[in-house]
Formats: C-alpha cells, sequence, structure tokens
C-alpha cells in the first residue's frame, strides 16, 4: 500500500512529460524510433521487482518527451526521422513545422502521423503511475493502439486524408510484430511467472478489434486523470471513508498481485485480467462495459434510457434518449432529497440546456455548491472534510447524470476538494464554510471573471484597424473581446459563422448588432468562401490539453483548418483554468453526443417530422450529435489565456508551473 | 390573526412542527388548500362533510393530495381549512388516518377569507424559498414535483401547473337531462403561453370574458407571439416564490383569490414588476456574488422570451442591475395522459366518482377483482343480485334481491331493498334505499332515506333527508330548506 501510494505521488512532479535534459539522450537515441516497443522492455524488466522502487524503474519512459513540444529540440526530430519501423512520423514532423510556420496548405496535415509520433510516449508515461504489473500488456497495448490507428476508423474525423495512407499500414505491422517479438523474448528471458502473462496479452488483444484499441487510449488518458487526482484518492483512503468505492478498489489489486507472482499457472492470466478491470481508475465511464454501465445504472439518480439507434464508433459514450429525461428529473424533485436545492436546480437546467457555455455552466455549478456549503451542517460523529467531499461527489455525479462535465467544471470541481481537503483541523465548521466559499467566489472571480478581463486585455491589442474577424459559434470571451474593441473605437467587421443545430451564433449575433457592429451572418457550410474576407479568426475554447490540442464546440477544427488553409491566424481564447494536462489526440475518445432528434428535426420542416418519426427505429439509420471535436495545435496560431499571448506548444509548461499556484489559489 | 391550532393536534407542539417544516424538501414549503364548506357542492357538503372529506370512492377526497404528495416523498405539509369546525373535522381525520407517516399541520381561517386571504392568514408560518401550493380538491396523478421543478429551473416568481381540460360530463350510458344545471363553460380558462410554452403571458377566467379582453402590448412585443389556448385548465397547483407571495398579499388586501386576482395580477405585472424587484434583488445578492441575478434584467428577459436560451451572465455582470425589473411566470404543462380532476361541482364530483372507480383507477389504491369492481367481503347481496363493472361496495352494506348495480359507489353499512336499479350513481355511508327504487346519476347523502319505488335521475339528495313512496323526480335537489 505504502509503495503504491509512493509510486501515485511521483506522477504530479513529472505529469506533463516535459523534462528533457538529463535522461532524454540516452534512453531515446536507443530506444526512441520505436517507441511503442521501448515500453514493453522496460515494463518487464520493472515488473518483476514489483513495486519495490517503481518510481526508480519507471521514470524514464515517462520522461521521453512528446516531440511535437519541442519545436526546437533537435535530437528528438532528427531521432524521428531517422525512425527505420515508423517511417511515417520523420518527415510528417518536418512538414507539420513547415506548415506551421509558414501557414503552408493543407494538404500536408496527416494525423495519423502525428499520432504515431506522440501517442505511444503519453499513454506509457501515464501508465507508469498507475500500477507496475500492468505495464506488461499495457504496453503491448498502447504500441497495438498506435500503430492501428491509421487503418481504424480515424477517418472520420479527418477532414484531409493521409496521403501515404500504404505507409503507415506497413509500419503497423512491423511495429506490432516486434512487440510482440520482444514481449515474448523477454517473457522467456524472465522468470517463469511472468512468462503467461506476457504471451497472454498481445494475443487477447488481438482477436479484439478497435474497440479494444480504442479502449485502450481511453484507458491511457483514465490513467491520466486519476494520477492528476491522486493525492485525492490517497487521502480518502487512508481514511477508507470517504472515497468508499475507489476505497475498497485499491487493496485488492495488490492483494491478486501477490499470489499472482509466486504462482504459475492459469491463476495469473485470470489474475491480470481481473487487475485490468479493477484497477483502472474510475474517471471515466466506458459505456460499452456493460457490466459497469449496469452497476451505474444501479447507483443513477437520473432515469436513463439508453438509445435504440447507437452509433457504433462512440458506444463508449452515453447515449441515452433525451425525450424522458427532463420530465423524470423533475417530478423526482422532492424524492431525491440528498441533493441539494441549488445543484438540483443546476442539474436541470444543464439537462434542459438553459445554461449553455463553458463558462456558465462552471459558475452557475460553483455557485450552486457554495451554497449547497452554506447550508451544510456536519452530522455528528464525522468529519467536515471527509463527509464534504462525500456530499460533493454525490452532487458530481448528479450533475453528470444529467449532462457530462466540461473539462474546466472538473478542474473547478478539483479545485473545491483540494481547498476542502486543505482546510487547517482546527478550524470551526462556519469558519471553514466561509472559508470555503470565499475560496469559490475567489476562484470564480480571479479565474473566470478576471481572466476574461486580461484576455479581453491582450486580445484587443490583435485587433486593427479594417480587420474582419471570423468567429465561430458563441464564446462568451469573443464577444467581450468584440464589444470592448468596439468600445475603443476600432473599426473592424465582424462575420460570425454558426451551425445547426443550436445556433448559438443567433445570440451574439443579436448582441454584436445591437451594440451597433457591423456583421455578417453565415452558416458553417459557407466557410470556405467566407474565409477569403477574414484576416483573423477568433475562437473561444472549451478546453486546451497540454499537446496544445484545442477541445471545443463541434466545427471549431473546420474552422481552424480553413483558415489554416487562407493563411488566416487562429487566435484561441481560453482561460488558463480551462488548460488540462491530459493529451488528446483524436475526439472520438472524450466528446460528448447530444440530442440526435436535435440533428434530425428542422423546425421549418413540420411536414417532414412525420416523416422521421417513421425513420425513428429504422435500424439503418443513426443520428449523430456530437458536441465537441478537437484541432491540432498545428492550426493554432496563438493562444490567448490570462497568462498572456502563448504558442500552443506552452500550454504544458503553464499547466505545470502553475500548476501548485492554480491549486493553491 | 385566525390563526388556530387544531387542538387534536396540538399534544405535538407547532414550533416542533414548523421546524420540520423549515428544512422543507428541496427550499419547497408545501400548502394545502382545503377550502371549508363550499356552496357549489352545496348538497354534498354539509356541516358534518367539509369540502375535504367529501368521499370519493369512499375516501375522503383530501386522501388523494395526500397520497400524491406522500408518493413524491412530501411529508411535511401544511392544510387549510377556512373554519374552525371544519378544521376539528379535518384535523381529526388526518390524525386518525395517516399521523404516523405524515407531518401535518392543520391551520383553521376564517371563512370565506378565499384562498389569498388564507394564505395571509398562515403568511408568518412559511419560511423555505418556495411555496407550492396545492388545492385539496384534486384527484390527480401528476407528480407535483414538475411543477416544482420547473418553478426552480426558470427561477419563476410563479408557475402555474396547467393541464388538459378533462372530459367532463355524464358517461355515455347515463341520462343527460342534468347536464344543463351542472355544465361547465365551454372552456374554464384562456391562457396565453409563449412559443415555447415555457411562459404565462396571460390567463382569464373564460366565465370572465364577455366580448373582448385586454392583453398587455408590452408583454406581447417582449415576447413575439402569443399562443391563446382554452383547451388548458389551471390545475390550482402553484408554485410561489415565497418573497413575491408574500409582498403581494401584504400590498393588495383586496386581494382574494390566489387565481382570479393573484396569478392574472402577477402575470399582467411580469414586465415592470417594480413591487418586487427590490427583495428578489436583496435575495439574488444575498446567496452569491449579484452576477447571477440574469433572472431580474428586463434585456435578458425579453432575449430569454424570444430566443428561449440561456442568458449571457457576463453581459448582466457589466451591464449591472437594469432600472426595469421582471419577474418569470412560468407553466408547466402536464402530460395529457396523466389524470387530473378538480372537484369543484356536482358534475366533477360525479366524474371523479366514475373515473377513480373506472379509467383512472390506479388512483383508487383498492384492488378490483376480476369484474372490474369492488365488493368488500362484508357487503352481503341478495339473490339475483348483479354487481356490474366500475362499481364499488363499501363495507357491512347490503343490497336485497333482483338488484342492479352499474357505475356506481355505494358507501359503507347502507341497506338497499330488493328490485333497485343503481346507475351511475354515488350512494354515501349508512344510506337507506327501499324496495323497488331506481336511481340514476344521483348523489344520495350519507344517512338518507330513499323509501319504496322512488325513481331519482340526475338528483342529490342531502345527509339525512327523507324522500318520500314513489316519487319520480328529475334533476331536483332535495335538501331541508
Amino acid at each position: 500500500m505504502d509503495t503504491r501510494r509512493g509510486a501515485l505521488a511521483v506522477p504530479k512532479v513529472r505529469r506533463v512529460g516535459f523534462f528533457t535534459s538529463a535522461i532524454e539522450p540516452t534512453q531515446d537515441s536507443s530506444q526512441r524510433p520505436n517507441r511503442s516497443q521501448s515500453g514493453p522492455v522496460e515494463a518487464t524488466t520493472s515488473s518483476s521487482p514489483l513495486s519495490d522502487s517503481p518510481s526508480g524503474n519507471l521514470i524514464s519512459p515517462v520522461l521521453i518527451p512528446p516531440s511535437r513540444h519541442h519545436s526546437d529540440n533537435l535530437t528528438s526530430r532528427a531521432v524521428a526521422a531517422a525512425a527505420a519501423p515508423v517511417p511515417v512520423p520523420g518527415p510528417a514532423a518536418f512538414r507539420r513545422y513547415l506548415a506551421h510556420d509558414r501557414g503552408l496548405n493543407v494538404g500536408s496535415y496527416n494525423p495519423p502521423d502525428s499520432l504515431l509520433g506522440t501517442s505511444p510516449p503519453s499513454s506509457n508515461g501515464e501508465f507508469s503511475e498507475d500500477s507496475v504489473s500492468l505495464f506488461g500488456f499495457q504496453r503491448s497495448d498502447s504500441a497495438k493502439l498506435s500503430a492501428s490507428f491509421p487503418n481504424g476508423g480515424f477517418d472520420l474525423t479527418l477532414a484531409v486524408r493521409a496521403p501515404q495512407e500504404p505507409e503507415p499500414k506497413i509500419a503497423t505491422v512491423s511495429a506490432s510484430e516486434v512487440t510482440k517479438k520482444i514481449a515474448e523474448v523477454s517473457g522467456k528471458s524472465e522468470s517463469v511467472t511472468t512468462k503467461p502473462q506476457k504471451e497472454k496479452e498481445p494475443k487477447s488483444l488481438k482477436d479484439k478489434t478497435t474497440k479494444a484499441e480504442r479502449r485502450a487510449i481511453q484507458e491511457a488518458q483514465r490513467a491520466a486523470k486519476a494520477a492528476a487526482k491522486g493525492e485525492g484518492n490517497r487521502r480518502a483512503d487512508e481514511s477508507g471513508k470517504a472515497n468508499p468505492g475507489k476505497a475498497a478498489k485499491k487493496p485488492q489489486p495488490k492483494k491478486e498481485r501477490l499470489p499472482a507472482t509466486s504462482s504459475v499457472s492459469v491463476k495469473t492470466a485470470v489474475a491480470v485480467e481481473k487487475e485490468k478491470r479493477m484497477d483502472v481508475p474510475q474517471t471515466q465511464m466506458q459505456y460499452d462495459d456493460k457490466s459497469r454501465v449496469e452497476k451505474a445504472k444501479k447507483r443513477a439518480v437520473v432515469e436513463q434510457t439508453e438509445s435504440k439507434n447507437k452509433v457504433e464508433l462512440f458506444l463508449h459514450l452515453p447515449q441515452y434518449e433525451r425525450g424522458n429525461q427532463l420530465p423524470d428529473l423533475s417530478s423526482n424533485i422532492f424524492i431525491l432529497d440528498t441533493i441539494h436545492h441549488a445543484v438540483y436546480k443546476v442539474g436541470l437546467q444543464h439537462l434542459a440546456g438553459d445554461i449553455s457555455g463553458d463558462n456558465a455552466r462552471c459558475i452557475a455549478m460553483l455557485q450552486a455548491f457554495q451554497e449547497a456549503i452554506k447550508d451544510y451542517t456536519t452530522p455528528p460523529m464525522k468529519d467536515l472534510t471527509m463527509d464534504l467531499t462525500t456530499k460533493i461527489n454525490g452532487y458530481v455525479s448528479f450533475l453528470i447524470e444529467c449532462r457530462p462535465l466540461s473539462m474546466s467544471m472538473g478542474n473547478a470541481i478539483r479545485f473545491l476538494k483540494n481547498q476542502i481537503r486543505k482546510l487547517p483541523v482546527n478550524l470551526s465548521e462556519p469558519e471553514a464554510k466561509a472559508s470555503l466559499c470565499s475560496d469559490i467566489g475567489r476562484f470564480i472571480d480571479e479565474k473566470i471573471i478576471l481572466a476574461d478581463k486580461v484576455i479581453v486585455q491582450h486580445a484587443v491589442t490583435k485587433i486593427r484597424d479594417g480587420e474582419v474577424l471570423l468567429t465561430y459559434g458563441f464564446s462568451c470571451v469573443v464577444e467581450m473581446i468584440l464589444l470592448y474593441a468596439h468600445e475603443i473605437g476600432k473599426k473592424f467587421r465582424v462575420v460570425i459563422v454558426d451551425s445547426r443545430p443550436n445556433l448559438e451564433g443567433q445570440k451574439l449575433l443579436r448582441r454584436l448588432v445591437t451594440r451597433g457592429l457591423d456583421c455578417t451572418y453565415t452558416h458553417i457550410n459557407a466557410i470556405s468562401y467566407i474565409m477569403r474576407e477574414a484576416t483573423r479568426v477568433f475562437l473561444g475554447a472549451s478546453s486546451i490539453f497540454s499537446n496544445g490540442t484545442l477541445y471545443s464546440k463541434v466545427g471549431t477544427a473546420c474552422v481552424a483548418m480553413v483558415a489554416n488553409a487562407f493563411s488566416v491566424p487562429v487566435i484561441v481564447c481560453c482561460e488558463a483554468y480551462k488548460f488540462h494536462e491530459r493529451v488528446l489526440l483524436d475526439s472520438i475518445c472524450t466528446n460528448e453526443l447530444g440530442d440526435p432528434d436535435a440533428v434530425a428535426s428542422i423546425p421549418s420542416f413540420s411536414t417532414k417530422a412525420k416523416h422521421l418519426k417513421t425513420m425513428d427505429n429504422n435500424k439503418n439509420l443513426q443520428f449523430l450529435n456530437l458536441m465537441y471535436d478537437s484541432t491540432p495545435s498545428e492550426y493554432i496560431s496563438m493562444i490567448v489565456s490570462d497568462y498572456g499571448m502563448i504558442p500552443p506548444t506552452s500550454i504544458p509548461v503553464i499547466v505545470r508551473e502553475y500548476r501548485r499556484e492554480h491549486l493553491l489559489l | 390573526q385566525n390563526q388556530n391550532q387544531n387542538p387534536r393536534k396540538l399534544e405535538t407542539s407547532p414550533c416542533f412542527l414548523f421546524t420540520v417544516n423549515s428544512v422543507a424538501k428541496m427550499d419547497f414549503q408545501v400548502v394545502i388548500l382545503a377550502g371549508g364548506f363550499s356552496s357549489t357542492l352545496f348538497p354534498l357538503v354539509s356541516k358534518e362533510v367539509p369540502k375535504a372529506l367529501l368521499p370519493v370512492a369512499n375516501r375522503p377526497v383530501l386522501s388523494y393530495v395526500l397520497d400524491l404528495l406522500e408518493s413524491n416523498n412530501l411529508k411535511d405539509l401544511i392544510v387549510v381549512v377556512e373554519g374552525e369546525d371544519a378544521a376539528l373535522k379535518v384535523g381529526g381525520w388526518i390524525s386518525s388516518a395517516c399521523v404516523d407517516r405524515l407531518h401535518v399541520e392543520v391551520a383553521a381561517v376564517a371563512e370565506n377569507v378565499g384562498t389569498a386571504g388564507a394564505l395571509r392568514a398562515i403568511a408568518h408560518h412559511l419560511t423555505a424559498k418556495d411555496i407550492l401550493i396545492v388545492s385539496g380538491d384534486i384527484v390527480s396523478d401528476i407528480p407535483p414535483g414538475a411543477v416544482a421543478a420547473t418553478h426552480r429551473r426558470h427561477d419563476a416568481a410563479v408557475t402555474a401547473m396547467l393541464c388538459a381540460q378533462p372530459v367532463s360530463g355524464p358517461s355515455e350510458s347515463g341520462g343527460s337531462g342534468g347536464k344543463d344545471k351542472t355544465k361547465k363553460p365551454a372552456c374554464e380558462d384562456i391562457i396565453g403561453l409563449d412559443s415555447w410554452k415555457q411562459f404565462l403571458l396571460y390567463i382569464a377566467k373564460g366565465t370572465e370574458i364577455k366580448k373582448d379582453t385586454r392583453v398587455k402590448k408590452s408583454i406581447l412585443c417582449a415576447a413575439g407571439k402569443m399562443e391563446l389556448r382554452s383547451d388548458l385548465v389551471d390545475s390550482h397547483i402553484y408554485a410561489f416564490k415565497r418573497s413575491v407571495l408574500q409582498k403581494v398579499l401584504d400590498q393588495k388586501p383586496a386581494f382574494r383569490s390566489l387565481k382570479q386576482d393573484v396569478l392574472p395580477y402577477l402575470v399582467r405585472t411580469q414586465l415592470r414588476s417594480d413591487v418586487f424587484s427590490d427583495q428578489s434583488n436583496v435575495e439574488e445578492n444575498g446567496n452569491g456574488n449579484g452576477k447571477n441575478n440574469m433572472q431580474n434584467n428586463e434585456v435578458v428577459l425579453s432575449q430569454i422570451l424570444s430566443n428561449a436560451s440561456s442568458p449571457s451572465f457576463h453581459q448582466v455582470y457589466e451591464s449591472g442591475l437594469d432600472s426595469r425589473k421582471t419577474h418569470k411566470c412560468c407553466v408547466y404543462i402536464a402530460d395529457e395522459s396523466k389524470y387530473f380532476v378538480r372537484l369543484n361541482s356536482i358534475q366533477a364530483f360525479m366524474d371523479v366518482n366514475r373515473d377513480v372507480i373506472g379509467d383512472a383507477n390506479h388512483l383508487s389504491g383498492y384492488s378490483f377483482s376480476a369484474h372490474h369492481n369492488i365488493v368488500h367481503p362484508s357487503a352481503e347481496l341478495g339473490s339475483k343480485t348483479t354487481v356490474g363493472p366500475h362499481c364499488m361496495l363499501g363495507e357491512g352494506s347490503q343490497v336485497g334481491d333482483k338488484c342492479s348495480v352499474k357505475r356506481s359507489v355505494i358507501g359503507r353499512h347502507c341497506r338497499i331493498g330488493s328490485n333497485v336499479k343503481i346507475v351511475n350513481s354515488v350512494v354515501m355511508d349508512h344510506a337507506t334505499i327501499g324496495d323497488g327504487c331506481s336511481i340514476q346519476g344521483s348523489v344520495i347523502c350519507s344517512n338518507a332515506q330513499l323509501q319504496e319505488r322512488v325513481t331519482l335521475r340526475d338528483c342529490q339528495v342531502e345527509a339525512g333527508y327523507i324522500v318520500c313512496v314513489g316519487g319520480e323526480h328529475k334533476g331536483e335537489t332535495f335538501a331541508r330548506k
């Protein structure tokens, strides 16, 4: 238990994967080319001693920096170019930088390449924090994942298809085979105990199709999130009260691991299988995992009926019928009396879509928590810290059931929990509550309101007279920037690009026009035409990940890509509290599904509604309403945050350097 | 001032009860307006039977409301009854029926103060942020939580529950002779909604509107479009913001009725609610840092009305408090599949009785036999007597030979002679019906006596009244003058 804690604590420091200098050249030069394979080798060596000193052994793979963050890191680029079994990343990396620097053409974008370049280190890095004996198969897992991406169902999100399709395929085969070989060899070279496990894993994974791979990525991300929360969980574990689910889960894999190493037979495989299920921390539900979904359903507060026609690629995301949720939830208002009424209200508003926009949702949630804390009284014989954390956890899971949280809300919740945990023990209850409330108030003021003001100040300097600014959808920061720029007398024109079904841009349009701004309103269909006029693109963000990927309302990526193709600078406005230390590679693993009917129904086509109704149960028809997409960092010229105007490559630095301060606040 | 505690409830101190209420569920307090001795139901209600205790399928109508609330986990209730005597009776029944399950506070107010007056009288007991007001004469399965949730979601000043007009009138087989007497107006309420059916823009009683009516121009302009509906009725379930309600009650002492005075007033003034702005602002500011008080901003309201989407809190934050204040009047429109009837007329009373043992039998709480009727095991049936479907025969009742009972409710310990026909009727407890009677579409109150060969059609017989031998009556009301 203690050693595990040690292992968990380490990642906090090296989460970002950005510590280049000392270790990198030695480790890297030999193993970098096929980084996906470096995993298993390391893992097998480290897995046998079993958690004696995990951190010492494990740091090395973690420290390999993702190449894309170092546009100036010559070694990594050179090595990547020389990579034999994975030939594509090298040239692609070069091209990417070229494209980035000169604002070149669209065709150069080759996402699979960039994936190959970056995905294994990130996922490996995250996993090392997780558990030691897992490594064997997790590594091969990730290798498989990275290799199979190009021919996976990845094209869906990409506007541009990779020109060198066959190449990555070859790379796939070689990489995965080598992986397997290495795994086997290492299995033999080591003690007998680990052998069956090593051999078994790649095979079993091979049988599975894309689903397994997808899950692997998600597990990686899950692990990342868990690592971030690690400290919190650890604390909770110590008492064993506050977080019974997790507390119960942690010790079990430990127990199982000991017999697994001593006994040889099938038991190990079973144990590993179990571990695989148990040891992965639960942060993101996989909705294609039947048993877990069943369990979650039992806990669920909101009655959710799963939608019939699911889109297969997004099975891992929650897909529910929207129609019944709101009436069900509202009629149950008095039955769910464990939820504070303010939180309940926010949940209803999220579910009904009354509040949209990340900042608004986050503020509404925080204010509800503030109110809940005000009304909170510690039950007798309980500790405020523990009990309040459980309470907040309950509220959070309720909110998640209403609508999946955004990244920024996750950050805010983490902040709040940290504050609760840090409360001095000798503080009386009213004092503690007051301090928490003022902390939340300060978070809203400083991280959102003030941050917006700073962003406006920064961004306004980028607006010159006579410019045509293009914006997509509705972002409150962008609106503030535009209004402020208008106020201080800049002469510019605004193009608002909007998209169905939410048509959020109309809200923005209405307000801008009433303030006397010169606006053009169009839908995203016309983006390639309207982009000719634009001189700058301002985008809002839902979150920005540490590889610089922008996670925002669906359609943003399209706008950014077109802007890139027309050499129009793309400026993303994002408060720093929305930065997330995870790495996002695509918009499949993490996304949110909206109401599919919203896509299907067109208000002006009321006569067709009947027709659609008959289509409802058609097995050949599936509606997909994605809420978010991810924009690769190469399409972003600049990010304006409250820490100033930064390139997307600087996100990890901010996340790392300001994390401590952010948490202390 | 007229507030009196029911003596039967004094064993638990009222203070304690109200402290229970003050931690109300979701910050809602529930008030049931049970009325007193209603005049519209004249021969049925009497000194012995206040309106709230009128039996529907042999259970007091109030029990349906209490059951509905209990099933929604609302157990701290305030029941307001008009008149001391009625309060005593209602309190007595409540304490005998559900003292173990519910915390019910029975408050007596003076007679004829109206619903608004009743609330005024108990205003000092209302502490929660929002008040859910339920009429005590409702038989329904619409969850009251829905209206509360809508209220909360929009942070409205008042939310009214509307439901589809109930199907009224005697059932197909019944006589229609009495219809002109008990007929409802063609449309009970005229209701104006915005195009998203979320907000109440206009409300008036159908009977009040003669030729023309006035609609506020400002509201119409702000909303852009108003949909006037006459197929919805106000269900008398409201959620009020307490501060708003109390302010209105204080400022307008002339207001007597919630539905006819308070609600239309709030709807009328929703765009210039200088009356409430201060207080609600204070409340808003009290619970946060004032950033979120978008609701009170007129700009935002018009935005909501026209856009039905989330207002931008930032804009409100920056523009600060506007000079013009507004409040929201929301509606919750119940699903059409839900059952709802208000027991406010004799016809409604007949309808409810018919439905509760018929179409809406899930409300009755009884289990039905294979013949879709309920015959208490202690009831005695004579030979060749048939009890049809959708009938109910209470405990200890005796029915003679060759009788036929169809679609009727017969109370406890009734004595019914031979050769009696009872169709579409309600016979309350302890009634006596002589041989050879024929009763159609009538209500026989408790202890009434029908002598031999009486034929009644669409009549009401007051409690304890004796109808003489061989009379043939149609559409009459028998009561002691």
